[in-house]
């Protein structure tokens, strides 16, 4: 059983500070949906609300079609994963998981049974007698999803529960949380300000700034067409471009830069003045200028990143410009300090306005 | 080892520990609420509440036993409606002496369970809840046990505390032997009076002998909760 989850015009202060500005989303039953953003804009308080925290100020939200508004967080079926896990240290690995079975009056061998059967299911038999303690990060890890996933929530809420791993683990973790979330098919509202986790893990992404939702889309579309520019400056890397629309039409425009004139997607400007976004590997390097969107540059740096080649390289008015190669022999590096020059597909680079933030 | 000790002098004792015994546990369920509240609600008068409960650590302890005899004696505006009413009195009776032990030892024992109390992650609190606890299962299955070893440190603390209350004692009920005399107030006597001495080492030797069997007993307690904690 899943639930979907609608927030309309969702408002949160706390005091004069608006946390959250009128959130609008819904996110459909057994959807993997992610919240991205840096910390403060408002994602955090957003699962809070759901989980019945925080009342949010304005507004309704709706689990499974049902206004949870005044019902406390015990009353909702939501289970909620918090960043330090927050496993209780006087119980041993099967009571911790079984706690909300307790809870709702369960007897002790079918407690325990349901405790071994979700260690099976994260991956982790064997564990039922041990003590929090004696677990690594990664084992406390799944046994927090089986302690959730044990009171049959309807949704479950996950407070960036993998930045306390390493990295290694961390990519495993995100891999496995995506596979229990497709085995159990329970809703996952999963907050983030990493944009790698957001993008590989979710069916669709929102992403926020100070309090407002910027954009949901699937995360091919959240990178490839990000709807402004905070959007394509925190989801991944750009080459940004500060200048004016000339002509526009058909969805292209020629913008004038101090670089030039260029030609790129049009996205929803208001006015003539904007950014135009395009990111590093998009762009080529050759010795010669190509036929449009051309900047000369000077190369000034080259870091080896494995599967990548990144060349940086400044422009004759002193912008910094990266470029990324894939290592796979087909492209030839610049060596350093040599003039060449840096172009992109109109198709690949897009004008954007900064943010949508309230006036 | 011990010198034979006056009836007077085991008198005094047995009071003392019924007295401290009674006023701890009696003082428990409240230091418990208030340090709760301390640690863990914000109100109006959070200060005030905090002031008040520190207030026999910083008076004199005469002073307190002085506003306890004006508040609980027979003509106080707590003691006449309880003697007019119930029947009931403090003033100069053991009851009287627990009163003033329990409210002496008061601030270390709420110092002592609020500490433990601040020391909980709330998240542990807020991670029952979302798995279906009501508040009250909360406290008892998730913050109870881990502030067991607070509790037992905070009641051991005021039960020590109580049995060398002197000040506010001897103000509020006075030093009435087999009524309350406690320990403290009889050791006083006995070096008020010629050849009482013998009687007074007695009594000290065996205050020193109940001071190391609490700690001993709240050292062995507090093992005991850390061995169930760790191990199980």
């Amino acid at each position: 059983m899943s639930a979907g989850i609608d927030l309309e015009n969702v408002c949160c202060d706390f005091g004069t500070f608006r946390a959250v500005d009128n959130a609008n989303v819904s996110i459909r039953p057994g959807e993997f949906f992610s919240f991205l953003g840096p910390s403060g804009c408002g994602k955090t308080t957003i699962l809070r609300m759901v989980s019945g925290f925080i009342e949010p100020t304005q507004g309704v939200i709706r689990i499974g079609g049902e206004d949870v508004r005044g019902k406390r967080p015990n009353q909702r079926p939501t289970a909620l994963i918090f960043q330090n896990l927050a496993l209780f240290p006087l119980m041993p690995i099967w009571e911790n998981i079984s706690f909300g079975l307790e809870v709702r009056g369960v007897d002790k061998a079918t407690r325990r049974k349901k405790a071994e059967d979700l260690l099976q299911l994260v991956d982790l038999p064997g564990a039922a007698d041990k003590m929090v303690s004696q677990l690594s990060g990664g084992q406390k890890q799944r046994v927090a999803i089986a302690r959730a996933l044990a009171v049959e929530p309807q949704v479950m809420l996950l407070d960036e529960p993998l930045s306390a791993l390493d990295l290694k683990l961390r990519q495993h973790m995100r891999a496995e949380l995506r596979a229990i979330q497709q085995r159990t098919g329970v809703t996952f509202i999963y907050i983030t300000h990493d944009q790698g986790e957001a993008l590989a893990m979710s069916d669709r992404v929102g992403v926020m700034s100070q309090g407002s939702i910027q954009q949901i889309a699937d995360p091919r579309e959240i990178y490839n067409n990000p709807v402004n520019g905070f959007v394509a400056s925190f989801v991944g890397e750009n080459n940004v471009f500060q200048g004016e629309v000339q002509h526009a039409a058909a969805g292209m425009a020629s913008f004038t830069t101090p670089h030039g004139q260029f030609r790129a997607r049009l996205g929803d400007l208001s006015g003539k003045i904007g950014k135009l976004y395009v990111r590093p590997e998009h762009t080529i390097i050759t010795a010669t200028p190509a036929a449009e969107n051309s900047v000369p540059v000077t190369v000034s740096d080259i870091s080896f990143e494995g599967s990548f080649i990144a060349v940086h390289a400044t422009s004759d008015t002193g912008a910094h410009l990266t470029s990324e190669l894939r290592n796979d022999g087909s492209a030839t590096v610049p060596e350093k300090g040599v003039r060449v020059h840096m172009s992109f597909d109109p198709a690949r680079a897009a004008i954007l306005p900064d943010a949508n933030v309230r006036g | 080892m011990i010198p034979s000790l006056p009836p007077e002098a085991w008198q005094a004792l047995t009071l003392s520990l019924k007295v401290s015994l009674w006023a701890t546990l009696a003082s428990l369920p409240l230091g418990l609420l208030t340090a709760h509240a301390l640690a863990r609600w914000r109100f109006p008068g959070h200060g005030l509440l905090n002031g008040l409960v520190h207030l026999p650590l910083i008076l004199p302890p005469v002073v307190t036993g002085y506003l306890l005899l004006l508040a609980f004696g027979r003509q106080g505006w707590i003691g006449a409606p309880l003697w007019d009413w119930f029947g009931v009195t403090f003033a100069f009776r053991w009851t009287g002496a627990a009163l003033a032990a329990a409210v002496m030892s008061f601030p270390l024992m709420v110092r002592a369970i609020r500490l433990a109390i601040e020391a909980v992650d709330p998240r542990l609190e807020q991670a029952a809840a979302t798995l279906g606890a009501p508040a009250p299962v909360v406290w008892l299955t998730v913050t109870l046990p881990l502030i067991l070893p607070g509790i037992i440190a905070g009641a051991i603390l005021a039960f020590a505390k109580a049995m060398g209350e002197f000040g506010a004692t001897i103000t509020f009920v006075a030093n009435i032997p087999g009524q309350t005399q406690t320990l403290p107030t009889a050791i006083y006597s006995f070096l008020q009076i010629p050849d009482g001495e013998s009687a007074a080492w007695g009594l000290a030797l065996v205050s020193v002998a109940v001071a190391f069997l609490a700690l001993a007993l709240s050292e062995g307690l507090s093992r005991r909760v850390a061995a169930r904690i760790a191990g199980r």
